[in-house]
């Protein structure tokens, strides 16, 4: 007899699992008791069930022959992705929601995790409801058609693209197109929110629709005026979407209405919640949050007791990993100019300290970077280790070992970060950390603040754009002899201050609709009722702006005039200070441009009283904002990418890393709390000469950036001949990746201009 | 007083020229001429700038953070054709708590420089060439200096790393390599030996000096052959010394 097994089958070997009966609520007896028990607080229960690991990786299992079989099948089935110009297939026809597929396998008798985004691995469904343009221009993108009945639907149903062009101002259409203000989520799911996806297993289905039901009857006593009556909607929709999270797992065969039993159900029960969110939202960054500490109690317990061996648990991890790998969304050519390569931002955080000083290191914290070794590296899921000097020894070697091999982690400053998110915050998308459950934020891309300096220069005008006047009409400073540093200081703090409200304004309107047309049903139903949101800004250019403005300053700068009197371009003469050396007096402008802008932001009404915060991150669309952005200052010429996120501008940092690290580490996270991105690429050899001292160089290198307040540091070690073999050769590369600001992408991938851009940018090598 | 220098660069992530991650001071100026120089725009006594070892120690001090298992290493160039700034420099880095390492080809009287010497927790010796004909043909100076620095390294048990380089047709030799390592078995003070490939990543400055290029027709050495060069020196020397990082 089995009476606990969902799926019928005996587990066949253990005594323990068949004996419990199913409807005993087995966590009272195997897990230690709090304020977990009688209410949603996952916290909670980690902190006092969880178990620090100091150990080293010899524990760990290889793939077993299903786990090597289905990934085989997988990486088959990705090599006909790729031939087919990136979309294995398109379901056109059905407007995908939680329930709107049967359940789906890639191999249902090797499949210990089960659940696919469609019926079939890698086929992609279409989310209308961001905005139904957006699907004709991607379905006509890869040679389809539109279905019929879904046109149909979406002439009686508005879209979130549609309310927010309803709203636009003619400013802000023109501000959109010239690139001054790009890539917001105007056209597309916003991300970056975050469920709790280990409540679903934690908890079970029931107890969290009866948490939210009583949470309805407790709003109902509130003034109704109209932010309270979208509050009590967006609660029974999560209770709605809730049901639909339990019939779609019903139609796999399980039954989550209870909560999981053991390290199986628990992974199976939190990833059904996490294909809910990715079936209902194509949102930018779907990040799964910080979960593996949490399964490693179950597995821990699971040891203790023998029902399952390390080898099984470690390919419940693999077969769970790569259904997060097998991610897809169907996007437009344009947004994959913006962000190439086909990210989902599945980020995971990893480690990082507990309030009470005990590391979060676990065994599965291992077994989760260890998927990097039994299925070969991956940009997805975006591993994340939150880094503290005092995680052990033994995992930070282990972190930089792997980062070695594979140049898949992105490391992020836990030190920094606990103060502000406590111990159970996680990173959405690449630098954004967030309360899990507590905490969300309205996405607001980027604006180009190169380009607004080239606007203080032109009077608001943009050469780019045909001379248009996009900013408001100042003084035009291009016709003197020499730039004088005052004056376009002046003229910038003018247009960033027009920037600044118009981008909120944007923001604002665009977050009301999606809320209106595009509620994350499913994913604020794994958040408390009351969350805390922030809008997050961004800029792009910031090193090419900082030294344009040190040139300014410190050497001449003659522009160069077209016939209407607009700079073009700029002869400098004289040397002057470039961020990446560790040299104050440029460093200093590059702190005041983030403090002053990050102010500007927040003297604005935001939508849902969010708080304003500041990224400085760009993904790959460092190249697309330089496409679009004229020469400057600092000797950029019109159309060369800038560096991505905080990074100096490539082969300006002369003094070596470190100079460059402590550059980008003076910038304030205070003021840019939505994150700062630096990416660091460095060949083999350049780290050391052996192994072992290219581990400990590393470690040495996190532990004094994150000493020196740095944010986030992506790492990639990579040899350049093999970079410039695989724009040759791509299919001899198929899992070849490397970190761009704040993700990872498979490096075949990315569009020429963009391979080339990683190749060109400092790769940090010495003579 | 405040002594001045001339350095041709820094390097502040330095992972090759000493243990751990060291703040690497390039000096400008040297006597010798080696054909394999990466850095030949570093030979000329009066190029690179100008810069005080308390301006020097002011930046060493911000990368305080980053070189808690590594330290400071300074190279060139020669640094010992400054000893002056260059034991100023040692000593207050000695001072502030930094592991110092001084890499020399040794090519100056060893009278001049012990106590530039002296003053480093290591040192990192380029043996260009055991045979002193050799040696004059590849660098343009004789090795008694050099051999005489070694001496006195191991007179003084000051720990030594020695860096020899691997060029096809030059050094990279079955007779040399055994010679050397024979003779390197004998010294105490030696707790390693680095074997540097030959690499050509630096013509380009040659040629933008308008330098012909010093080594026409040889190529870098096979992986291959340098794990034999590699071989040779484990036979000779006891099992405590490392080379190129790894013990045998």
């Amino acid at each position: 007899m089995c009476t606990i097994s969902n799926t019928g089958n005996c587990c066949g070997k253990h005594g323990a699992c068949c004996a419990a009966a199913p409807s005993q609520p087995e966590k009272e007896s195997k897990f230690k008791n709090g304020a977990w028990n009688a209410e949603i607080n996952v916290r909670d229960f980690i902190q006092r069930n969880y178990t620090p690991y100091d150990g080293d990786a010899a524990f760990l299992a290889p793939p077993t022959g299903r786990t090597l079989e289905l990934w085989r099948q997988l990486t088959e089935k990705m090599e006909i992705e790729r031939q087919r110009n990136g979309v294995y297939d398109i379901d056109s026809v059905t407007i995908s929601t939680i329930t709107s597929h049967e359940a789906g396998y890639i191999d249902k008798d090797l499949e210990q995790i089960v659940g696919l985004q469609t019926d079939e691995p890698l086929k992609r469904a279409i989310m209308p409801f961001g905005g139904i343009r957006l699907i004709h221009t991607e379905l006509e993108a890869y040679g389809r058609q539109m279905d019929p009945v879904v046109e149909q639907v979406f002439q009686y149903r508005k879209t979130h693209n549609d309310g927010v062009f309803d709203i636009y101002t003619d400013e802000m259409k023109l501000a959109r197109r010239a690139g001054i203000i790009t890539g917001l989520p105007d056209a597309y799911g916003r991300g970056r929110i975050i469920g709790d996806y280990r409540r679903v297993p934690l908890y079970g289905l029931d107890f969290l629709i009866a948490q939210k039901k009583q949470a309805q009857k407790e709003m109902a006593v509130n003034v109704m005026d109209s932010s309270h009556i979208r509050h009590c909607e967006e609660v029974a929709e999560q209770i709605r979407a809730l049901h639909e999270l339990k019939a779609m797992a019903a139609g796999y065969g399980f039954d989550i209405s209870r909560p999981a039993k053991d390290t199986k159900e628990a992974i199976q029960w939190l990833y059904f919640g996490y294909l809910a969110a990715v079936k209902e939202q194509n949102g930018a960054a779907m990040s799964i949050g910080r979960v593996s500490t949490f399964l490693d109690i179950y597995a821990e317990a699971d040891l203790a007791c023998g029902k399952y061996t390390e080898e099984e648990i470690q390919e419940f991890v693999d077969h769970f990993i790569m259904k997060l790998r097998i991610v897809r969304f169907l996007r437009t050519p344009a947004y994959d100019e913006l962000f190439s390569g086909d990210p989902t931002w599945v980020t995971e955080s990893l480690a990082g300290l507990s309030l009470d000083g005990r590391h979060m290191v676990t065994k599965m914290s291992y077994r989760f970077l260890h998927t990097l070794t039994n299925l070969g590296p991956a940009p997805e899921p975006n591993l994340t280790i939150l880094w503290s000097e005092q995680l052990p020894l033994n995992f930070k070697q282990f972190c930089v070992e792997t980062s070695i091999r594979t140049s898949s982690i992105q490391y992020e400053n836990d030190d920094l970060m606990r103060v502000k998110f406590g111990d159970d915050y996680g990173i959405a998308c690449c630098v954004s950390a967030m309360r899990i459950g507590k905490q969300m934020q309205f996405f607001g891309a980027r604006c180009n603040l190169a380009k607004a300096l080239l606007y203080a220069i032109n009077g608001g005008q943009d050469i780019k754009h045909k001379d248009d006047q996009i900013g408001p009409a100042i003084r035009i400073l291009a016709g003197s002899e020499y730039l004088n540093y005052d004056e376009v200081m002046r003229n910038f703090d003018e247009i960033t201050d027009w920037l600044a409200k118009l981008y909120i304004d944007m923001l604002n309107i665009i977050h009301y609709m999606h809320d209106k047309y595009c509620y994350e049903r499913i994913e604020m139903a794994l958040h408390d009722e009351d969350v805390v949101r922030t809008m997050a800004g961004g800029i792009a250019g910031l090193s090419v702006l900082a030294d344009s403005l040190s040139a300014i300053k410190y050497a001449k700068v003659k522009p160069v005039l077209n016939d209407a009197g607009l700079a073009v371009d700029f002869i400098t003469e004289g040397d002057f200070p470039k961020f990446g050396n560790d040299d104050d007096r440029v460093d200093a402008i590059a702190v005041d441009i983030v403090r002053s802008f990050r102010n500007k932001l927040a003297s604005h009404h935001t939508y849902r009283k969010s708080k304003p915060t500041l990224s400085i991150l760009t993904i790959t669309s460092n190249v697309m904002y330089g496409k679009k952005t004229a020469s400057t200052p600092d000797g950029r010429k019109a159309g060369e990418p800038f560096a991505p996120g905080a990074n100096p501008m490539h082969g300006r940092d002369v003094n070596g890393a470190i100079a460059s690290l402590k550059s980008v580490a003076k910038l304030p996270y205070d003021y840019a709390e939505d994150g700062i991105s630096y990416t660091f690429s460095i060949t083999p050899e350049t780290l050391g000469r052996t192994e072992p001292e290219k581990i400990d160089n590393l470690v040495a290198l996190l532990d004094g950036y994150f000493r020196e307040m740095g944010h986030h540091l992506n790492v990639n070690v990579l040899a350049r001949e093999t970079l410039l073999d695989a724009m040759d050769h791509p299919e001899k590369y198929p899992q070849l990746t490397i970190r761009v600001s704040g993700y990872a992408v498979n490096f075949i991938k990315l569009t020429r201009e963009q391979q080339l851009d990683v190749i060109n940018r400092t790769l940090h090598t010495r003579l | 007083m405040d002594i001045t220098g001339r350095i041709h660069s820094l390097e502040t992530f330095g992972t090759l020229d000493g243990p751990g991650i060291r703040f690497v001071v390039f000096t400008q100026g040297c006597p010798l001429r080696c054909k394999y120089c990466h850095n030949p725009d570093s030979w000329a006594v009066s190029g690179g700038t100008e810069i005080t070892v308390s301006a020097l120690m002011r930046r060493i001090e911000s990368c305080r953070n980053f070189l808690r298992t590594g330290g400071v290493t300074l190279s060139g160039g020669e640094p010992l054709l400054q000893p002056e700034f260059a034991l100023e420099l040692l000593r207050r880095c000695h001072a502030a708590g930094f592991h110092t390492a001084l890499d020399t080809a040794g090519s100056l009287p060893i009278e001049q420089t012990r106590h530039v010497i002296d003053a480093a927790d290591l040192l990192l010796l380029d043996i260009k060439a055991l045979d002193p004909e050799l040696c004059l043909r590849l660098t343009g100076s004789d090795n008694k200096n050099e051999l005489a620095t070694l001496d006195y390294c191991e007179k003084t048990e000051k720990p030594v790393w020695i860096r020899h380089v691997l060029v096809p047709g030059w050094t990279l030799m079955e007779d040399h390599l055994n010679a050397l390592a024979a003779y390197l078995s004998k010294f105490h003070c030696i707790k390693r030996v680095d074997l540097l490939p030959l690499h050509k990543m630096a013509a380009f400055k040659w040629a933008a000096l308008g330098l012909p290029d010093p080594l026409p027709g040889v190529s870098e050495p096979t992986p291959e052959a340098c794990r034999q060069a590699e071989d040779i020196f484990f036979r000779h020397l006891s099992p405590e010394i490392q080379v190129n990082g790894l013990s045998r």
